[in-house]
């Protein structure tokens, strides 16, 4: 029981945290991406779109992480290189994503196809208790454990990560020692999306092999929310996203055993306890130093004075 | 001597404001050039066009004879020109190793933490500094952030370093430091630009100071072929400079009294400690002591920003002990903080807006709810006007202003509403001579109207000149009095490192 309910949570943890991976490098570099939403629809539809049509899962990642790739640049152009407003532009993204796979979307519904197989590492998937959920799953999710490390390994241990937050703490010391802050910003914004792309894509290669309108539900702004329950730091976001992941599991439960409270109530519940834990959380955090980078949402201009 | 570098006919305009107008000057190989100019001259303006942060509207920059266009700092970089900026390019939230790892040169991608702190902490012990790799930013002292600064440029090899104001924050015995190590430096042949509103200094240091007036370079002056007074006359034009008097009649009446404070730091260590003050009626008390001595907390304590963990503050009997700083203020204590850019100023609102912020709520200012418009604007040309403050088109944020300008609109709007105590943290620093002397006339004529000050200096020749008694601070215990009529340099600086004092005044 509690390992069938460990693993439907990471299955359904995912998603959201490829997606809060990919905000967090974002917000690294300085940028306020509330295009999650819509990059997460992109690439969901992308991701079905190329396995449907290559016949390859590998193929479908591969240009979901393009595609929002892309997707991604339109947002870094504005914000980074024409220093726009960053919440517009992150919200014209998300009802760009939307109504953009919902129009191409069309002749991909009731298509299906084969989506990740579970691969079970010898060894660790016969651990106790966790062995199932963690090591008995598709490649996707192995793929998301090794973001996890890298990201942080990237962040803290290498100079371009360095640079990178730098450039979203304090864009004019960065700047002063050589390093280019619209590159890096760019960089971090499309890469970023590139990854909240494959998020999109797990759910449609992965939790349910096709492609349904608006799949994403939601869980792009979750993301979103998640990123500063995180505290910008990527283990952190696993946890979160196993804890939205840990509710969507229960209350699917909740569901199936067939108790009378209402389907409607049940499914808020993931979306409800999120944002409670949140407002708990950085409510502790703010008591503390706060870790939210320094020029997030600032666009840098050399000539300005701060 | 050859030139290393070259400017020619700089100019460069802000949006209503011409910061450079016509700026020419060069630099040789191994030599230490000073520029020099009032606040708001152009000095800052002018070097961040020199390492690329600045576009300049016009004229040109020669690297051994040939045009040189800088896109961003990073080509200014490349050409080995180096630059500690008047406000810090510091990441607060970062530790001190990953602030100067970000300046370092050639770091690859994944390098070897070990192999680098190693190195930046050999840097740090020849400097014998007491810093931490692993401390964030945030938490240290402004001087400690300037040597980090430093640190930053002296572990590139730049042949052209600028300095922009970096002695401003340090101790006369750090200046010192420094000053030795630009001398090797130049011996080495390397070029140095070096920018201080310290007479004394640039007198010392110098090898040729170029004056800066109004966004033009006025002359340059060869070492003995200028004196201070000289220097001071062509920057400002002798006149200029305030006179004033000090009454030395003074009341008995005590309108500060701090008993037995005791305040700990967020590491639980003391920074005040057992401290007992008296302040009199329309006196100057001078404070002196290195830095880091407990000055700061004093003075957060006083204004309330800090609480005590022990002790009791009087103002004329009030029992004014961990109240907020509004109600300092009612209790009519005002405040010239340290760190002016993040507590001093709202950044982002005019200079107007700013100078009435303390004042915002009394009738003159206002219409019923409304702002009275008018008052604020005459208040803030009075303002302007009094204190020299150069502060560009109407309407221009704050931020945009030099150092020294928005040091002058801090003390402005503090001393507006006669304030019964003063509370002055390094209050000219930063401040070119002229506008020093205004603000030592102010406090000096302030005291002749019943105000008193506690005057925090590091500036020995500052404290000297003004108070009527100077309190020396060591580790956030009292050392003893001295009176500035009778006592020396070399007295002070003994007390200063924790001797104590021969005799009591
Ligand atoms: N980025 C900017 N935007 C608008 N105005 C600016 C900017 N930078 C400088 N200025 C203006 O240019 C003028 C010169 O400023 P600058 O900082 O160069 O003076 P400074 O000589 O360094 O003075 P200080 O001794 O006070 O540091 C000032 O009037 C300032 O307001
Ligand atoms: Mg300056």
């Amino acid at each position: 029981m509690f390992e069938i309910l460990l693993d439907a949570t990471v299955r359904a943890g995912t998603p959201i945290l490829f997606a809060t991976l990919g905000a967090i490098i974002n917000e690294r570099a300085g940028i306020i991406n509330l295009g999650i939403e819509g990059l997460m629809l992109i690439g969901a539809l992308a991701g079905f779109s190329g396995t449907y049509l290559s016949g390859s899962l590998f193929v479908g990642v591969i240009a979901a992480f393009c595609a929002t790739f892309i997707a991604g640049s339109i947002h870094a152009l504005i914000t980074v290189q024409l220093r726009g407003n960053q919440i517009v532009s992150g919200l014209a993204l998300t009802m760009f994503g939307v109504g953009v796979t919902a129009l191409f979307g069309k002749s991909m519904v009731g298509l299906t196809i084969v989506g990740f197989k579970r691969v079970a590492i010898p060894g660790l998937s016969q651990l106790p208790f966790i062995g199932k959920a963690f090591f008995n799953q598709d490649l996707l999710i192995y793929f998301s454990f090794f973001l996890v490390f890298m990201i942080w390994f990237f962040l803290y241990r290498t100079r371009w990560g360095l640079g990178v937050r730098s450039v979203g703490e304090n864009p004019a010391a960065a700047d002063t020692c050589g390093f280019s802050v619209s590159k890096y910003r760019f960089l971090a914004v499309t890469v970023g999306s590139g990854f909240v792309g494959i998020g999109g894509a797990y759910l449609s290669l992965a939790s349910t092999p096709m492609w349904i309108e608006n799949m994403s539900a939601g869980r792009g702004w979750i993301a979103v929310a998640l990123v500063i329950f995180a505290g910008w730091s990527s283990p952190r976001a696993m946890l979160g996203a196993y804890l939205f992941g840990g509710i969507t599991a229960m209350q699917l439960r909740f569901q199936a055993m067939g108790t009378t409270i209402s389907a409607h109530i049940l499914q808020m519940l993931p979306y409800f306890f999120t944002i409670l834990v949140l407002v708990i959380s950085t409510h502790r955090l703010q008591k503390g130093a706060s870790q939210q980078p320094e020029g997030l949402g600032l666009p840098y201009d050399r000539e300005d004075r701060k | 001597m050859t030139d290393i570098i070259a400017i020619k006919n700089i100019r460069k305009t802000f949006p209503g404001v011409i910061a450079l107008d016509d700026v020419s000057f060069s630099v040789s190989r191994g030599e230490i050039h000073t520029l020099l100019g009032e606040n708001g001259a152009g000095k800052s303006t002018l070097m961040n066009v020199l390492t690329g942060l600045y576009h300049p509207d016009s004229g040109q920059i020669q690297i051994a004879g040939e045009n040189i266009h800088f896109t961003s700092p990073r080509d200014s970089l490349a050409c080995g020109i180096g630059m500690v900026h008047q406000h810090f390019m510091l990441v607060p939230a970062h530790s001190v190793f990953e602030n100067i790892l970000l300046a370092l040169d050639k770091v690859p991608n994944f390098y070897s933490r070990k192999k680098y702190k190693e190195k930046v902490q050999k840097l740090i012990d020849e400097f014998n500094l007491d810093l931490d790799l692993d401390t964030p930013v945030w938490r240290l002292s402004i001087g400690a952030q300037q040597w980090i600064e430093l640190i930053k440029l002296l572990m590139r090899d730049c042949k052209l370093l600028i300095l922009d104001e970096p002695t401003a924050v340090l101790t006369p015995q750090e200046t010192a430091r420094l000053f030795n190590v630009l001398r090797k430096l130049k011996e080495q042949g390397k070029s140095i630009i070096f920018i201080s509103h310290k007479m004394r200094e640039v007198m010392e240091i110098s090898d040729r100071v170029t004056i800066l007036k109004k966004g033009r370079s006025i002359t340059t002056r060869v070492r003995g072929d200028f004196d201070e007074s000289k220097l001071a006359s062509l920057m400002i034009g002798r006149d200029k400079v305030p006179q004033w008097q000090k009454n030395l009649q003074m009341s008995d009446e005590i309108v500060l009294d701090i008993q037995n404070l005791s305040v700990r730091n967020d590491r639980g260590l003391s920074d005040l400690d057992d401290f007992n003050l008296q302040l009199k009626k329309g006196e100057i008390l001078g404070i002196a002591g290195v830095a880091g001595n407990g000055q700061k907390a004093l003075a957060e304590v006083l204004t309330g920003l800090k609480n005590t963990n022990q002790g009791r503050i009087y103002a004329k009997q009030k029992d004014i002990t961990n109240s907020n700083a509004r109600y300092s203020y009612v209790a009519g204590i005002a405040h010239i903080p340290e760190d002016r850019k993040t507590i001093g100023i709202a950044p982002d609102m005019s200079v107007d807006e700013n100078l009435i912020m303390k004042s915002f709520k009394s009738g003159s200012f206002r219409n019923w709810i409304f702002q009275n418009k008018k008052a604020i604007k005459r208040n803030a040309e009075e303002k302007i006007e009094q204190f020299a403050i150069k502060s560009g088109p109407d309407g221009t944020p704050v931020r945009y202003l030099s150092g020294g300008n928005i040091q002058k609109v801090i003390i402005a709007r503090e001393l507006s509403e006669k304030p019964a105590v003063l509370v002055a943290l390094y209050p000219t620093r930063g401040l070119d001579i002229g506008s020093a002397g205004y603000v030592h006339k102010v406090i000096a004529d302030g005291a002749d109207q019943g105000m008193s000050t506690i005057l925090i200096a590091e500036d020995l020749d500052e404290l000297l000149k003004l108070s009527d008694r100077i309190a020396v601070m060591f580790r956030g215990r009292l050392i003893g009095y001295v009176d500035p009529r009778n006592t020396t340099r070399e007295e002070i600086g003994l007390m200063m490192s924790g001797e104590t004092p021969g005799e009591k005044v």
